[in-house]
């Protein structure tokens, strides 16, 4: 059982979670995850931790509401609890000084990126951030990104905020202007597709953070495994940070879909009964 | 752990067992027929997730099949199991009909009776080495059968009995895992007087025997029943915890912790890494169970998800094949198939499954093995390769080898895939533990009388030491690592 002790919107659909989880908040590092039920008849979700305050004994996350858990979740308010939450999961980021880092955020996918692009700035590099949503309201945790980077560029769909485009835009223009030692990509896989595409292009070493379908988080299943190089991986032991130049984008693309008829069935059901 | 010789003896010579001897002559004995044990009936268990296969025997049918045991001088069934039951004493004391006495004798070796009468390999183990399998070619006596009677009967009478615990010591010691060699570790540690907390990574207490093996074959509260149990003698059970990630060995040795007991299971699915392998609608035999039996996945009411499909293969011949391909059948599957390599003699299995499997319409593609998969354009697997074989000479495992017989390949339609081929040991704590001595296969490394690793504190057992195992055998390491933690922390200033 773990207390959430804040909640804060984002966006219609976007809210942060700060809740109780003393151990996870002190062997924690950047990259990995928890996973959590929100009650007894709940599925197990896997959320990238988003930052941790050792001595509060807490953990943040932030939660898109896109599916039947997530939108319980959004549901919860302060001084409610979580039945189940485990962690912290995966392997942590490797983080070093390798000179120019550029940081892609896509969506809510600007979350896990926080502790990244604040290692990698500790570490001593040179982080330029990329954050890009559809609109204004769902470019989240700028200000936080920006703490940690020596500069940010907003990219929007409809350009209601920064520039108007792709994060595949901005990120490039970078790539022309400078040299680029490193970069990490995470987001929807459409847009770590891509990302990847481009900096494959140009040579520069890239990791991307998936977030497959999982159960346990623990390697039992197997139901995150997806192709980097040619062979099998388990996301939640073997990653979720991959080789973006090696993954089967495609196929994990339709891996995440492999649910998507019986995700919808079970929304629908959510919705008709009221509780949302 | 074994009785001796003169144990065994003196038991045998206890004034009851000599009269019931008396009672009967052995040719009556013998001339009893094996009992059947009453089943539900298969059409209609076959749409029933959660409801157990075998109905139990009724006392009259215990007493019956007890008189068939001939008390044997020699009791070679005792061989045949690995955690060495006193088998005659129970027997003899359900002949008896002294069922609360019968299950005492089974907890002086087995902690969790009510599991293993239903999942133990009898066949392979006690019944194998019995008497009348071995020299009057005539079906063993049901030893599996007695055991789970005498187990739910203490159960079900609300009369089980707890077992002395020793004096409280205040020595902390940590068991990582909740299976079946944890909670027999567990068990004779706090009985020790020792302070024991069991650590599980999920949100359930119980390892495969709640997230793998089905109700229909173990139900719940016969685990919970033994949980309940060990929480009243004083084992302190923690949920969400994952030893080597949550808090490292050494955070619990902070902690106070002075020793370790790792039975954190062959947890790891492995595929065959052939073409397709990884289209939606191809699982490992791990994710299909751990959905429907641990999430609920079948039941509306819970949110986890499971696919439903028309054509069900599953790959393999073990326990877990049989679990997943009844499973997908009470799932509603029109045709539920077993794609095995080799031929039914050969299945690893418990026999029973198969029966049960071939009663509820179960296929059996045996001699066929997978070579690719094929999708529609979502992604969705929709038919699969197969190649015949044929058996050869036989390999390392005394088994014979399946050869594919060449130009043999045909498709099937299939829309859900169930790979059931085996599994790897759980990587997570050797991971943790860079200076622990693994095999080459990756399971811990000990010495199988004391289960002590190459760290001293450090003990192991169940399938993280011998790969894919058995509940018997999980828990006599468990017991056994007991022991030798006991004599080490007794003999070392730790
Ligand atoms: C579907 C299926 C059917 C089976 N049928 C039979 C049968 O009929 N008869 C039979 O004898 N055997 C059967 N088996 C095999 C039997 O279940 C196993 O041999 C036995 O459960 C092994 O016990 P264990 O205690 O070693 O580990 P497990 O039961 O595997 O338990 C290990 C536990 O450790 C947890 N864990 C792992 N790492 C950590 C960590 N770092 N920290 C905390 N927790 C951790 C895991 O989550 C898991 O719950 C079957 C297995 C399966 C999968
Ligand atoms: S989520 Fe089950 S193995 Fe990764």
């Amino acid at each position: 059982m773990n207390k959430i002790l804040q909640k804060e919107r984002f966006s219609d659909k976007v809210y942060r979670f700060v809740v109780e989880a003393p151990m996870i908040a002190k062997s924690r590092k950047p990259g990995h995850f928890i996973i959590l039920r929100v009650d007894e008849k709940g599925e197990r979700i896997p959320l990238t931790i988003a930052a941790a305050d050792e001595k509060a004994g807490t953990i943040t996350l932030v939660v898109q509401n896109v599916g039947v858990t997530s939108a319980k979740l959004c549901n919860m308010e302060a001084g409610e609890t979580l039945t189940d939450l485990v962690g912290p999961l995966g392997k942590a980021t490797h983080i070093s000084k390798v000179g120019t880092v550029l940081a892609c955020g896509g969506g809510v996918g600007i979350a896990p990126l926080l502790p990244i692009v604040e290692g990698f700035k500790k570490a001593g590099n040179k982080v330029i951030s990329v954050l890009a949503a559809r609109n204004k309201d769902l470019i989240i945790l700028e200000k936080e990104i920006r703490q940690w980077s020596d500069e940010v560029i907003v990219m929007t769909d409809d350009g209601s905020y920064g520039n108007k485009g792709l994060v595949t835009q901005g990120a490039e223009e970078v790539i022309n202007r400078e040299k680029v030692d490193e970069c990490i990509a995470i987001g929807p896989a459409v847009m770590m597709k891509f990302t990847s595409l481009l900096t494959k292009k140009y040579n520069i070493p890239t990791q991307a953070s998936l977030n497959s379908i999982m159960v346990d988080g623990t390697g039992m299943c197997g139901a995150c495994r997806v192709t980097v190089g040619g062979r099998t991986y388990f996301t939640c032991v073997d990653g979720p940070e991959f080789n973006a130049h090696e993954i089967d984008f495609d196929e994990m693309i339709k891996r995440l879909g492999g649910y998507v008829e019986e995700e919808k069935a079970a929304y629908e059901r959510f919705v008709a009964s009221d509780k949302i | 752990m074994a009785f001796s010789k003169e144990y065994l003896t003196e038991q045998r010579n206890a004034e009851w067992r000599v009269e019931l001897r008396q009672q009967i002559k052995n040719k009556e004995r013998t001339e009893i027929e094996r009992v059947k044990m009453p089943e539900l009936d298969p059409v209609k268990r076959a749409k029933e997730q959660r409801i157990e296969v075998n109905i139990g025997l009724s006392k009259e049918q215990a007493v019956l099949e007890a008189r068939r045991c001939m008390d044997c001088v020699n009791p070679t069934c005792i061989d045949g199991c690995p955690v060495s039951i006193n088998i005659p004493k129970f027997i003899k004391n359900i002949e008896r009909g002294d069922f609360p006495e019968a299950a005492k004798a089974l907890k002086e070796t087995n902690t969790l009776p009510a599991v293993c009468g239903r999942v133990c390999p009898q066949e392979k183990q006690c019944e194998a080495s019995c008497f009348y399998t071995q020299k009057l070619k005539k079906p063993p006596v049901a030893i599996g059968y007695l055991e789970r009677f005498a187990a739910d009967y203490e159960r079900e009478s609300g009369q089980m009995s707890l077992p002395e615990v020793a004096e409280p010591n205040g020595i902390k010691v940590a068991a990582i895992g909740s299976g079946p060699a944890s909670l027999a570790f567990a068990g004779d540690m706090v009985k020790a007087g020792y302070d024991v907390t069991v650590f599980e990574a999920l949100h359930e207490i119980g390892g495969v025997l709640k997230y793998g093996i089905p109700e229909f074959r173990l139900p719940n509260n016969t685990v919970d029943a033994e949980l309940d149990i060990l929480t009243k003698m004083g084992v302190n059970f923690k949920k969400n915890f994952i030893v080597g990630k949550t808090a490292s060995f050494d955070d619990l040795k902070e902690m106070g912790f002075k020793a370790f007991f790792v039975a954190s299971g062959a947890g790891l699915p492995n595929f065959m890494n052939i073409p397709g392998e990884n289209f939606n609608g191809i699982l490992s035999s791990n994710e299909y169970l751990t959905r429907v039996n641990l999430m609920n996945a079948s039941d509306e009411n819970f949110d986890t998800p499971v696919l439903y499909g028309k054509n069900v293969a599953v790959i393999g011949g073990g326990n877990t094949a049989m679990d997943s391909v009844r499973t997908a059948k009470r799932l509603g599957a029109d045709r539920s198939m077993i794609i095995y390599r080799r031929s039914r003699q050969e299945m690893p299995a418990r026999i029973e499954e198969v029966k049960h499997a071939e009663e509820e319409g179960i296929e059996f593609m045996n001699l066929h093995n997978p070579v690719e998969y094929f999708s529609d354009e979502q992604g969705r697997v929709n038919r699969m390769r197969l190649l015949k074989m044929e058996l050869g000479e036989p390999d390392a495992s005394g088994r014979r080898r399946p050869v594919p017989i060449e130009g043999s390949e045909f498709d099937i339609p299939v829309d859900l895939v169930i790979v059931a081929i085996g599994v790897s040991p759980n990587p997570l704590i050797p991971a943790a533990l860079p200076e622990l001595k693994v095999s080459r296969w990756g399971t811990i490394e000990v010495d199988m009388e004391t289960m002590q690793s190459s760290i001293p504190e450090l003990f192991a057992g169940g399938d993280i030491v011998r790969g894919g195992a058995t509940v018997i055998l999980a828990m006599g390491d468990g017991r056994r690592a007991a022991a030798g933690m006991d004599d080490y922390l007794k003999s070392s200033k730790y």
